[in-house]
């Protein structure tokens, strides 16, 4: 079975096809709202950002020109609703609560309370990096965007992204180091 | 910019490419750069170890934080609804694709096609293998022959490597005795059937543990 491709349905959103707009929502809306939510660390205003997020895409959909992904151009959009929306706030307020939210979403009892658990350990420390770096990590661990991609979303160059990225690890490692696990790494 | 100013200058480059390679976004040639490299240097394996395990949790965590409710597709078709409408007579698809093929390079439309082909057939070859495997166990059973529940068992979600042919999964499924339950989902990865009972974590763990090492997975990681 072949699915129209993400390029099709936006031209014909361009053109005001309401279904092609349901059927790219229903194909992207939960990862586009994971993307917001890792950012601006409320489900309630992810939530607000994703209608905002595929109204601009409905909007925008005629000067979408094909020469990047799809999922690309819709998560450029994203993180400029969300880097938006986190400007409003003085600062993020919201890193213990949502570090204790993975803790409750974890393992069942018998795996959290083996207090050696590393896959926890590294998804609290995950939760704790700091927005550019929970950012490049989700984008190319989680939404699977090249360097070149991650290049185009978050506006930087290519080389850039790879140092991000190495940051971004060496910064994991130190936190997972503050919890008791060296991994050996940088 | 010390600690990568410390390594050697080839290392700390393909170093700072293992992320993608876990997530298999590299070119075909970056890839086999990483992968020369890898088989030459034992501690660029070890902390390619490292990158899996960083893989693997970041999509854990994110595959944790649910979806959106439906409220915000109805306040978004609510607004959509609100909008002017647009003339659709505007729009000319046909000449949309033509433009778009046409601002491809020959160069990259004929990569484009030899790499859709291998998709084609490397799917092909998964899903035959897939369907035979069923075929094996398969064939006329009454509605109450008894069958393994849809939930039951022990599962881990597995994302097969780029290289990996269709001979390399098939044999991988079959080696290992993994039945796929369902998938794949957006971000290509397949819900695996590791055994029909529960079985204890650390034992899962050493499963996937040792599955991690077949060269067919890209990515593998314990489900509830």
């Amino acid at each position: 079975m072949q699915t129209t491709s993400d390029e099709v349905l936006i031209s014909r959103i361009a053109g005001g096809d309401r279904l092609a707009m349901q059927v790219l929502y229903a194909r992207h809306h939960v990862r586009v709202y994971r993307f917001v939510l890792r950012l601006v660390r409320n489900e309630a205003t992810a939530e607000d950002l994703i209608s905002e997020v595929f109204l601009d895409i409905w909007r925008q959909a005629g000067k979408f020109e094909g020469r990047s992904a799809a999922s690309t151009w819709m998560l450029s959009i994203a993180r400029f609703k969300a880097l938006s929306e986190l400007r409003r706030r003085p600062e993020e307020e919201l890193d213990e609560e949502t570090a204790e939210q993975i803790e409750d979403h974890a393992d069942d009892p018998e795996t959290a309370l083996a207090k050696k658990d590393k896959g926890l350990a590294l998804r609290q420390c995950l939760a704790k990096l700091s927005a550019d770096h929970r950012e490049i990590i989700d984008l190319v661990y989680y939404h699977e965007k090249s360097v070149e991609e991650v290049a185009e979303i978050v506006g930087i160059p290519e080389a850039t992204v790879k140092t991000r990225m190495f940051y971004a690890r060496k910064k994991l490692s130190e936190l997972l180091k503050e919890q008791g696990i060296d991994r050996g790494w940088p | 910019m010390n600690a990568m100013k410390q390594e050697a200058p080839e290392r700390q480059e393909i170093e700072e490419l293992l992320p993608w390679h876990a997530a298999g976004t590299l070119s075909r040639r970056d890839a086999q750069r990483v992968e020369e490299a890898l088989a030459r240097d034992p501690e660029l394996a070890r902390r390619y170890a490292l990158v899996r395990d960083e893989l693997g949790e970041t999509i854990h965590l994110n595959e944790t934080l649910g979806a959106p409710s439906a409220r915000a597709m109805e306040k978004l078709f609510a607004q959509i609804d609100a909008e002017p409408t647009r003339r659709q007579a505007s729009l000319n698809l046909g000449s949309r694709i033509s433009e778009f093929f046409a601002s491809l390079t020959p160069r990259t439309l004929a990569l484009a096609s030899g790499a859709a082909v291998l998709a084609i057939l490397v799917q092909a070859g998964f899903i035959a293998g897939v369907m035979m495997n069923e075929t094996k166990t398969g064939g006329y059973q009454t509605a109450s022959a008894p069958t393994t529940a849809p939930d039951a068992g022990t599962f881990a979600l597995i994302r097969f490597a780029p290289q990996a042919s269709a001979d390399d999964i098939t044999r991988f499924l079959e080696s290992n005795k993994l039945s796929i339950a369902s998938g794949p989902t957006a971000g290509g990865l397949y819900k695996v059937r590791v055994a029909v009972t529960g079985i204890p974590k650390a034992e899962l763990a050493r499963i996937v543990k040792k599955l991690q090492e077949d060269k067919a997975v890209g990515f593998i990681a314990t489900t509830d």
